[in-house]
């Protein structure tokens, strides 16, 4: 299975020369650029690890990529994310989020149905992942 | 007490009180002895009154009657919809009556009518409303006071509300959106592109789980959100709970197979409020993200809904049904965009605000006039756009533009060019016509859209490289190949009923 969060992931995964194109293309919007990673790619998890603190007043595209790599090779088989935040008024908010890394494989998700009154149920997601142990590196975090 | 003809009231002062300010005491006699005056001489029109930040200015389009001056049509515009009625009253001396009169205080020919033209001369009429003739946060009030009186007035041929300017006064007082813009990117969790949508098609007789199924489908092909059409609510064929059910066991599905949130707009339009407010909590018992409401419910409807929905965290998606009866024609009824600033300010998330090249009417011009009112925090006259006044929205949540009615993918460059990112694009026929199958309709239609965006920010221009950009993605994307293949040809090339009259002001340098 292959999750479709992020703004491209309907795409081939982007290649590096297509990263920084979007990257530019934030840098010229103004935004900053920050990296997150997660082994738990569930739909309401909204809090991956940070990678480091999103870089502000960047003029330039290739310390960001530096982080990219950096982080991509710190975090292995697991999902690594660009996201641009808009910090303008009336925004203060994400303007574009994308996937970059994805593990090797991705064992998805499945549908725990409780049943409720009438024929309502209660649903939840457990994601196939969540079972394995926490391990060395497990968080994510930028050392 | 007795009133004789030709008798007024004298107020009641102390001997050693100020005169009654301003006026000569024969003008005020004149002013309210019984009889018919010209509402211009009632006090309606003043072409010297300045308008202040306060007051509520209206934009009118007045076909007066043969024989009727325009300052008079004016003034009775002014009249009719604050204060007046058709003779003196001495009534009016128990008010502050030149504080409540509705000036009007300036009038324009309308370029392109009149003498020379194929249609009758009509005018754009400026009228000021002072702020206390207003209740605070109230749609209904607003529009019974605006445009419930006036539009039937005999010496008026036609009248069109135009546009209207809230001031940052009257605007505090109205929650506006619940969420808005950011808080639903925030809550779905998607930035940076539009969102996609699909209206399950056919509008009716599907049961409850072939309904689901439509749902399903779309939803796990790559759209965001599918939705109920207007007129769907509780019929023979499929009751409303059904719908409810099977709706969001699609829903669920389809999040665990692509780990997205997805959403069905259920809904939850009623006969009463208090149906309304049963499917409404049935909707977010089950844990749906989103419920619609069709403009058909009423004002008040609307409000409650925009209430309910902020306390329950729900987003409100407002389907324009019954609009067309009167935004389209230029001469007579409420522009559409007076219709998306009142929704704005009763609060809605979503509403639908035209496509400009789907099957339904929308000049590119006044739909992007629309969208900006619905989207920016802030927009300035451009009467290119059909946008009459600078109109500052006091931080009032953003609403999100929805695009529906005989879209494809292969208008993807167009879509985006003409619409922006911040919008949801609806493609019910576009999705479930496909001949391949409703997730394949849905993956063409997300395909194309993410491949138009990344190409748009790496620069490259979406008019003339659209074509070439969608034929790139379709190499990678056999759904998306077919659905350009089978509606390559389709538009809808018809002259718009509804287009900005304006005349250019030239600039010098």
């Amino acid at each position: 299975m292959r999750i479709t969060q992020g703004t491209f992931s309907f795409l081939p995964d982007l290649t590096d020369a297509q990263i920084a194109r979007q990257v530019q293309y934030a840098l010229g919007r103004g935004w900053a650029l920050s990296l997150e990673t997660t082994d738990d790619a569930h739909p309401r998890n909204v809090y991956w690890e940070m990678w480091g603190q999103p870089m502000f007043d960047l003029a330039d595209p290739a310390p960001f990529l530096r982080e990219l790599e950096a982080c991509r090779r710190a975090n292995p088989g697991r999902y690594v994310k660009v996201n641009a935040f808009d910090a303008t008024s009336g925004w203060e908010s994400m303007r574009l989020s994308f996937l970059v890394q994805r593990p090797a494989e991705e064992p998805g998700f499945e549908l725990v149905r409780q049943e409720g009154p009438g024929r309502t149920q209660r649903y939840a997601l457990r994601g196939r992942a969540a079972a394995r142990p926490a391990g060395p590196g497990h968080g994510g975090e930028r050392r | 007490m007795l009133m004789r003809r030709r008798v007024y009231l004298q107020p009641m002062t102390a001997t050693n009180a100020p005169p009654p300010p301003s006026r000569p005491a024969d003008a005020r006699a004149e002013r309210y002895r019984s009889g018919v005056i010209p509402y211009r001489k009632m006090g309606y029109w003043d072409s010297d009154y300045v308008p202040k930040d306060t007051d509520v200015l209206a934009l009118f389009r007045i076909t007066p009657q043969a024989g009727v001056e325009p300052e008079e049509a004016a003034a009775a515009v002014a009249g009719e919809s604050s204060t007046a009625t058709w003779t003196v009253v001495w009534t009016d001396r128990l008010t502050a009556c030149d504080r409540y009169r509705a000036k009007a205080y300036q009038v324009d020919p309308v370029p392109g009518t009149g003498p020379g033209t194929s249609t009758p001369q009509q005018w754009f009429a400026r009228i000021a409303y002072d702020l206390a003739l207003f209740e605070e946060g109230s749609i209904a009030n607003l529009a019974a006071s605006i445009i419930g009186n006036v539009f039937g007035f005999k010496a008026v041929r036609a009248l069109r509300l135009e546009d209207m300017r809230i001031p940052v006064a009257y605007l505090k007082t109205f929650p506006g959106p619940p969420a808005g813009i950011v808080v639903e990117r925030e809550r779905l969790d998607k930035f940076g592109r539009p969102l996609l949508g699909a209206t399950v098609k056919p509008k009716l007789g599907l049961s409850g789980k072939s309904y689901g199924r439509v749902v399903y489908e779309a939803l796990r092909g790559g759209l965001d959100f599918v939705k109920d059409d207007e007129n769907i609510g509780s019929q023979p064929f499929m009751h409303w709970r059904d719908r409810f059910l099977f709706a969001m066991e699609g829903v669920n599905r389809a999040q665990a197979r692509t780990g997205e949130v997805k959403g069905h707009y259920l809904n939850v339009t009623a006969a009463t409020m208090e149906d309304m407010y049963e499917r409404a909590e049935f909707a977010k018992e089950l844990g749906s993200a989103i419920v619609m409401i069709d403009l058909v419910v009423g004002y008040t409807a609307i409000q409650s809904m925009s209430r309910w929905a902020r306390r329950n965290d729900v987003l409100l998606h407002l389907h324009r049904a019954g609009h067309g009866t009167y935004t389209r024609q230029k001469t007579h009824g409420v522009s559409f965009r007076v219709i998306a600033k009142w929704m704005r300010m009763a609060g809605v998330d979503h509403v639908h605000a035209g496509t400009v090249v789907g099957k339904l009417e929308g000049d590119p011009n006044v739909v992007r006039g629309i969208y900006d009112t619905l989207r920016e925090p802030r927009t300035e006259e451009r009467l290119e756009q059909g946008l009459f006044f600078d109109q500052d929205w006091a931080d009032l949540r953003r609403v999100m533009p929805v695009a529906s009615g005989g879209i494809h993918a292969g208008q993807m460059h167009q879509l985006l060019g003409y619409l922006g990112e911040d919008v949801v694009l609806q493609f019910g026929g576009g999705t479930i016509g496909h001949p391949a199958g409703i997730a394949a309709g849905a993956t063409a239609n997300r395909v194309a859209l993410e491949a138009m965006v990344l190409a748009r920010n790496e620069g490259r221009d979406l008019w003339s490289e659209g074509p070439a950009i969608l034929d790139e993605a379709a190499r990678g994307c056999a759904p998306l190949r077919e659905a350009l293949d089978l509606w390559k040809d389709v538009t809808f090339d018809y002259a718009s009923t509804d287009t900005a009259d304006y005349v250019a002001t030239p600039t010098f340098t």
